[in-house]
């Protein structure tokens, strides 16, 4: 046998902070089976460039996407969750939010935050699926809440992008009376004369559907995102039915009457900015 | 008369009551004293068990088949004033969901409410009480027809949850108690919710948004109920006890979260040991917490009822 296959120095010589980790996620797989480079995936709005198969993006990427220059003021940034009920089920609610934090680096479910898109204000929360489900807690609702509050102050118009599984039954009671303060500061916002958009991207659905989500001056979705109240399992266990082909889908909605349109990731800042420049009657930004 | 599981005592003892009197009757023996006694015992008995309820006897009891419906309550309350008011105008009338109009005195409300059935035919019809996009809508219409004529609402809850169904997606279940919601708090006239059995979540809160929040004693709110909590936190049908628990759903939980304005006391042995009893409770509640909400003006009342909202939810920072 060849002497180079013997290791000449005993153990590993390697200092920690010279080791390299392979790169992960170098490589997306599209549902459809289509590689792609995650480079090449970020640069093209993390579309899948053969097949338009949105894949699933955080606060980070969609602020990157919607704010000029990824420059922005993120509001109420600290605010985080408590575990006012003691909550426990195979695992104990404030262990799963330390869980939460420590894989995302996020504080909780949804980010807000003000800044240029198109050379104008906007305030934007986004939703991450990452934490917890993107399940709407007493955070979610305060941040939101302040995030209108802010958008009411200074008059400037209220994107939301939601994705999430629904309120966290983790808080329960308290979770479920987010859908009423949130909508309660959507009339308000709305009395002000101040535009809402709601995005709804993939999955939308439970309390969130039953609140936000549906309530913008326009509701507009990505291609493919599920959107619906009870999820399609419930739905099947409840009715013993088959589910019709691309039940709850974006495209789904639309056809049914609860989407103005549906937008490719690519043209959501400009088909944002096209509207507030439309409903405000001002010139149309380029 | 149906019994639940921890009620069997008193069934024992009602039915030697029973006894007790038919031997008075039939025979010459002097059974004033032993019935006396019985009484005396089932009352005692009575009192004991629903002292210390857990949750999930909570639960059970606001899903007793014999506890009075929304329309029982609005029957009782107005008489023959109640008019039934159909239709959402758009697609269909929702059995699930009822309203209508009805007198409390002098004053004239407007009610809604899920409804259930007491036998078969009638839980179908009233689809469980589960209403559709439909049944929401309806509710909103009236709710807004209301205040167009400066009429109060009163919200009566009892329902296990908004219906999961194909049209009732296709038709936007989700858009149609987001709609409600967000109305009911901006609503120019007062609104009253009891909740009189069951409250879960969206489906109970698509009608739940209220100056004042009441819930009966042996009834539940929250936003899930514990079979479908366990079945997903614990991947599981049999953790539903567990799950009642930690949701922290009963009455006494939720006015100590403050999510609900008041508690209202049923008689002894839950609302369905003394119908009438409870009829007369609620409809006191309704009039005297009409005649409160009477003097804000719409702005006031409007603006308290958001402030509520704004302030529920617990966190740091």
């Amino acid at each position: 046998m060849s002497s180079w296959f013997k290791r000449k120095e005993k153990g590993i010589q390697t200092a920690t902070d010279q080791k390299k980790d392979t790169p992960r996620g170098l490589w997306y797989k599209s549902p459809t089976g289509k590689i792609v480079e995650s480079d090449e995936l970020a640069k093209n709005y993390y579309v899948s460039p053969e097949d338009d198969y949105h894949v699933r993006i955080g606060s980070k990427e969609y602020f990157e996407i919607l704010f000029d220059k990824n420059k922005f003021t993120e509001l109420d940034a600290k605010l985080s969750s408590k575990d006012p009920l003691k909550f426990e089920d195979t695992k104990k609610y404030v262990e799963r939010l330390k869980a939460a934090e420590a894989k995302t680096g996020l504080k909780d479910a949804v980010r807000t935050a003000v800044g240029k898109s198109l050379g104008k204000d906007v305030v934007i929360a986004c939703m991450d699926f990452s934490f917890i489900g993107g399940s709407m807690g007493s955070v979610v609702g305060e941040k939101i809440a302040r995030g209108i509050d802010y958008a009411i102050k200074k008059k400037i118009p209220f994107v939301m992008i939601s994705k999430s599984g629904g309120a966290r039954m983790m808080e329960a009671a308290l979770s479920l009376m987010q859908l009423a303060k949130t909508s309660a500061k959507l009339a308000q916002l709305a009395d002000a004369g101040i535009p809402y958009i709601s995005l709804c991207t993939d999955p939308t659905t439970g309390g969130t559907t039953a609140s936000y989500a549906m309530l913008g001056d326009i509701n507009i979705s990505e291609p493919g995102a599920l959107i619906g109240f009870a999820g399609p399992r419930v739905v099947k266990e409840a009715t013993g039915k088959e589910l019709p082909e691309g039940f709850q889908t974006a495209e789904f909605l639309q056809e049914h009457g609860f989407l103005d349109f549906i937008v490719h990731r690519r043209d959501l800042k400009k088909k944002i900015n096209l509207y507030i420049d439309l409903i405000e009657n001002n010139p149309v930004r380029g | 008369m149906e019994y639940l599981d921890f009620e069997l005592p008193i069934k024992e003892l009602e039915e030697q009551l029973d006894k007790c009197m038919i031997i008075g009757e039939e025979s010459e023996v002097d059974v004033s004293e032993t019935c006396k006694q019985i009484e005396k015992k089932l009352a005692e008995t009575r009192k004991e068990i629903y002292k210390n309820l857990t949750a999930w006897q909570r639960v059970q009891l606001s899903r007793h088949p014999n506890r009075p419906y929304t329309l029982d309550y609005i029957r009782a309350i107005c008489g023959e004033t109640f008019l039934e008011l159909h239709g959402d105008r758009n697609v269909k009338d929702d059995k699930a969901m009822i309203g209508g109009l009805g007198k409390i005195g002098d004053q004239s409300y407007m009610f809604v409410g899920q409804q259930k059935g007491y036998n078969t035919k009638t839980r179908q019809l009233r689809n469980f009480g589960m209403a559709n996009p439909e049944g929401y809508r309806k509710a909103l219409r009236l709710m807004k027809s209301a205040e167009k004529f400066g009429i109060p609402v009163v919200c009566l809850i009892d329902t296990p949850g908004a219906y999961p169904g194909i049209e009732a997606e296709e038709r936007g279940q989700g858009e149609a108690i987001a709609r409600n919601i967000l109305e009911m708090t901006r609503l120019k006239v007062p609104i009253i919710v009891v909740i009189i059995g069951e409250g879960a979540s969206g489906g109970a809160l698509g009608i739940g948004v209220g100056d004042k929040v009441l819930m009966l004693e042996n009834t539940w709110y929250s936003v899930i109920s514990p079979e479908s909590c366990s079945s997903i936190l614990w991947r599981s049908w049999e953790y539903k006890e567990i799950a009642a628990e930690a949701l922290k759903l009963t009455a006494t939980d939720m006015k100590k979260m403050k999510l609900i304005d008041e508690i209202v006391r049923e008689p002894a042995g839950g609302a369905h040991a003394n119908r009438d009893k409870t009829f007369e409770i609620v409809k006191n509640k309704i009039s005297s917490h009409y005649e409160e909400l009477k003097k804000l003006s719409p702005k006031e009342l409007v603006k308290n009822r958001m402030d509520k909202y704004a302030n529920m939810g617990v966190f740091n920072g």
